[in-house]
This record gives C-alpha cells, structure tokens and sequence, in this order.
C-alpha cells in the first residue's frame, strides 16, 4: 500500500506545482458559472415552471460542476501517459515490481485531486457568497452531505476507471486521436457536462439514466441540490457501484492483454 | 544467472513504397513481412560475469535485453533468470534487475531528481539503511551532489544519464541491464560510467549485460562478447577472440567489428 501512497504523493507534489494554470482556470471557472446562471435565469424567468429543476438546485449543480471540474471533466486527459505508450517510455513502468493498471489509476487520481484541491475553494466560497437562489446553497441535513461525499467518490473513481479504459487502448491503436476525442464528446454530453440530464427529453433521459456517464457528476450534483433523493437515489448509487466495477474489469482485462502482446518498438 | 535456451521472437512489420498510390493501395491490402528479430538464441551468464551484447543496428539486441526484463514475451523457447521466467513473474523478477535504456527516461520531468528517487524507493520497497547507503555511495562515485536537487528537465544528456543509472541502482538489483548506457555522453561522463560500472561489478558482485555500439565500452567493460547479426547468435567469446578477426596488425576495434561484421555478413 505505501508504494501507491507514495506515488499519489509524487503525482500530487507534482501537480500542486501549476500555480498559473490553477489561477486561469480558477477565472475561467467564475466566469463561466455566471454566465450559465445567468443563461439559465432568462429560461427561467420565461416561465418557470416547464422546467424539471428548481432554479436553486441548478444554480448549485452550475457551482458544483465549475468547483470540481477537475474531478469529474472526462476529458482531463493526460498527455504523458498516452505518449508514454506511444514512444515506448512504459517500458520503464513495465520493469517495476507493481501492476501498471494500479500504478497509473493512482496517478490519474492524484493528478484530478491536486488540480481540484487548487481550483475547488476558490469557487465554492464565491458560489457561497452568491444571493440566493443564484450560488451554492448548502443542504440543511447530515444525510444529504454524507450522500453527496459517497457519490462524489464514487462517481471521481468512474471517471479514473473509464479514463483508464481510454490509455489502455491506446495499446491497441497507434493513435490516440479518434479515441480522446469520441470519449471525450459522448461523455460529456451523456455525463450532463452540457446540460444536467433531468433537462433532456423523457424518452431519451431514461435510455441516457441506465448509461455509465450517468452514473459520474450527474449524481452527486443533484443529491446536494436536493434534486435526487429516496428511493431514485439508492437506484443512481447502486447504478454507481454497478458501472464503477464494470470499468475496472474492462480496464483490468485490457490491460492484461495488452502486455501479453505489447512491443516495444526501436532502441 | 541467466540461461537462455532456443528463443525465438518475430515482429510483424508493414511495408509499402512511397507514393501516393502505394499509399491509396494499402488502404485496401497491407502488406507485411515477418521479421525474425531473433532465432534460436541459446546463452549462459553466470554470476558476477560482465558480458558485451553487440551487432549491427537492427540485429535483436534491444529484444534481447527487454525479453529478460520480462517486458516482452518471445513466441517459444525458455529463460531463466535467478530461477524465474521473466515474463511469468514479472513482479518479482523485477525486484532484482536493473535496467537502463539509454534513450528513454525514468525520472519524472518535472520534480528534482530526489524526488524520483524517493519514488523509487517506495515502489521497491528498499528498506531505509539500505536506500540511504546506496544512495550515499552512488552521489560519491557518479558525482550526483547538486544534481540531485534539479528537476530532470534541466539537466543536460549526460548528467541525465547518470542520474538515470543511480536510478536503476538503488534497489541493489543483482543484475543489471545497459541498453546502450553512454549514449551521448560526453568523455568524462563515459570514463566516470565506466568506472562505476566495473566498480559495482567487483564490490557487489552484480551481473552485467551491456549493449553498445561504442567498442571502447567493451573494451573497458565486457570480459565476454557476445556477437548477433540478423537475429542469431554469431560468436560467444573473450575479447581476445575477436582480435582474431583483426584485419591488419594495427587495426582499432571498430575496424575489428566492422570486418567482424563483414565476415559474418550481417
């Protein structure tokens, strides 16, 4: 166990480094959040009532989403790891007495949480500091927080599972282009990135609920605003489990086959 | 030790010719050929032996070297390191190897070099005492000091590889694999890798296998040569018996080799 604790402690030393990148992002973050409140007011104020949110429970799943972007963005790729497998550097990982899968889900942890732990208080202290009903407005019960932290987790090692999927394919393609870019976009859109998924059509919202990316930030986010709770809410958690392990079994397995047929190629 | 018996390896590899058309045409049909990177490929390291892998670019030396970290897996034949198949337990085959691969790095770029080392120290599980004295004594002999405290990316080619060879060290591996370790480096550089080398050899009694196309690193080095042109093992033999091959009297090494190479016709 010290091993991998010790390698998050390297990847997040590392990614803590990053002062600039955290500040823009930090900014990039306020300012897109005020603008998808304030977008969201006009539809609001056209008439309120045709929507399956509370303006409330949106506005905090908009702060969430911008304070734990780093956590939960699909597409936070990390460029190392792809061209570790491309330029044939795995070949250093692969001489080392601990499992490459293990190795690397530590570290893409480490990388999303050191980013976040930067970029997270900023934001949420200024959501919080927003009039209601447009910041962050915090639950009032014990049960809610505990469930929101539980589906965080759950839904932060999704995502880490699913980004494993995408590098250990990259074993099999020479590029990572079409790959990074596919998971990127269906992911998103499916993992209610572009809009929270209540807001899609009937129809398509129960196809898009039994989906993986459901299970990642669509979650949580809506367990604090109060969106998601009783029974549908043990559903979307079980739903979480459920998909958690099927990425980690694909993962694993893609893994293993690769390094059975893995070559290194030149020097 | 190391016994290696009958290993064969082959790689499939695309080819066309230039041109537009050729390239429209491997859209519908790829064509491939099989290389045999190596053919029954039998050896025997003892411990404590220091061996010199040489040949031509192309001729299987880098397969050699990463089939007995365990990294690739030939297509038959057995070896067996320490009693292990490298490619079996790979986890605990690892544990006491040490590999250098000259053109690829293990230190993360962007922390200073201890920082790596520290890293290392955790995924080999090295016990304290054990680390700091390596350690101690690898900064002496490869003259680390400051660079310990630079991040890895502002280092130059040769202090980078010093580095990477205390790198690969710290856990005290009783083999050690050096796939074209001086690779770039400047005279004093190789001189003080060298030495290091043949040092870890005596005191430590570890076992050496160096690739290279520098023949004064055999010279310096290798007790042993091992020869491998088009994927087979063409000589197994001192030093001495690669003078054999001397052209004329006062012939340098790399004009041995290259008659070597010549008489062998790789």
């Amino acid at each position: 166990m010290k091993k991998y604790g010790s390698f998050f402690r390297i990847r997040f030393i590392n990614g803590l480094q990053y002062r600039m990148a955290a500040l823009s992002g930090i900014a990039t973050q306020f300012i897109w959040g005020i603008m998808e409140v304030l977008l969201f007011r006009a539809f609001y104020q056209a008439s309120p009532d045709s929507f399956p949110m509370t303006f409330q429970a949106l506005s905090s799943y908009i702060w969430l989403q911008q304070a734990f972007l780093a956590l939960y963005l699909i597409w936070f790729w990390e460029s190392q790891l792809f061209d570790s497998i491309t330029n044939g550097d795995v070949a250093y990982e692969l001489c080392r007495p601990i499992r490459l899968y293990n190795m690397w889900f530590v570290r893409g942890m480490a990388v999303r949480l050191s980013k976040a732990t930067l970029r997270s208080f900023p934001v949420l202290f200024f959501a919080w500091l927003l009039p209601s009903p447009y910041g962050l407005t915090l639950p009032d019960n014990w049960y809610t927080w505990f469930f929101t932290l539980l589906a965080m987790t759950l839904a932060f090692l999704l995502v880490v599972a699913f980004g494993m999927i995408v590098y250990m394919s990259v074993f099999y393609t020479i590029s990572s282009q079409g790959v990074k870019l596919l998971a990127s976009s269906v992911s998103e859109f499916l993992g209610g990135a572009v809009i929270p998924l209540p807001f899609l059509p009937d129809k398509i919202r129960e196809v898009v609920n039994l989906l993986p990316f459901a299970s990642a930030q669509n979650v949580p986010f809506r367990i604090f605003g109060g969106d998601l709770v009783g029974k549908e809410m043990y559903q979307s958690l079980l739903m979480q489990c459920f998909w958690l392990t099927v990425f980690l079994l694909i993962g694993r397995a893609m893994e293993q086959r690769a390094l059975k047929r893995v070559v290194i190629q030149g020097g | 030790m190391i016994q290696v018996e009958h290993m064969n390896k082959t790689f499939k590899v695309a080819r066309r010719s230039a041109g537009f058309l050729e390239a429209m045409k491997a859209l519908f049909h790829r064509e491939s050929e099989t290389i045999h990177a190596l053919s029954d490929i039998s050896f025997f390291i003892g411990d404590g032996e220091m061996v010199g892998y040489i040949g031509p670019n192309g001729a299987g030396k880098s397969s050699t070297i990463k089939i007995l970290s365990g990294i690739l897996t030939p297509d038959n034949g057995t070896c067996i390191i320490n009693g292990r198949i490298p490619w079996k337990e790979r986890k605990e085959h690892v544990k006491d190897i040490g590999v250098v691969f000259g053109q690829r790095t293990q230190l993360w770029w962007d922390v200073p070099i201890i920082d790596s080392y520290e890293l290392l120290k955790d995924i080999y599980e090295i016990p304290t005492q054990t680390y700091e004295e390596n350690l101690t004594e690898l900064t002496k002999l490869l003259s680390l000091g400051e660079l310990l405290k630079t991040p890895a990316r502002q280092l130059s080619l040769g202090q980078r590889m010093r580095c990477e060879i205390a790198a690969s060290l710290l856990h005290s591996p009783k083999i050690l694999f050096l796939d074209e370790p001086t690779i770039g480096l400047d005279a004093v550089s190789k001189l003080a890798v060298r030495e290091f080398i043949r040092n870890q050899n005596k005191r430590h009694n570890t076992t050496v296998l160096i690739t290279t196309h520098d023949m004064q690193d055999i010279e310096a080095l290798a007790d042993r040569v091992l020869l491998i042109g088009k994927g087979t093992l063409l000589l197994d033999g001192s030093l001495s018996d690669l003078m054999n091959h001397r052209p004329k009297e006062d012939a340098t090494l790399d004009e041995i080799i290259a008659t070597l190479y010549r008489d062998y016709d790789i």
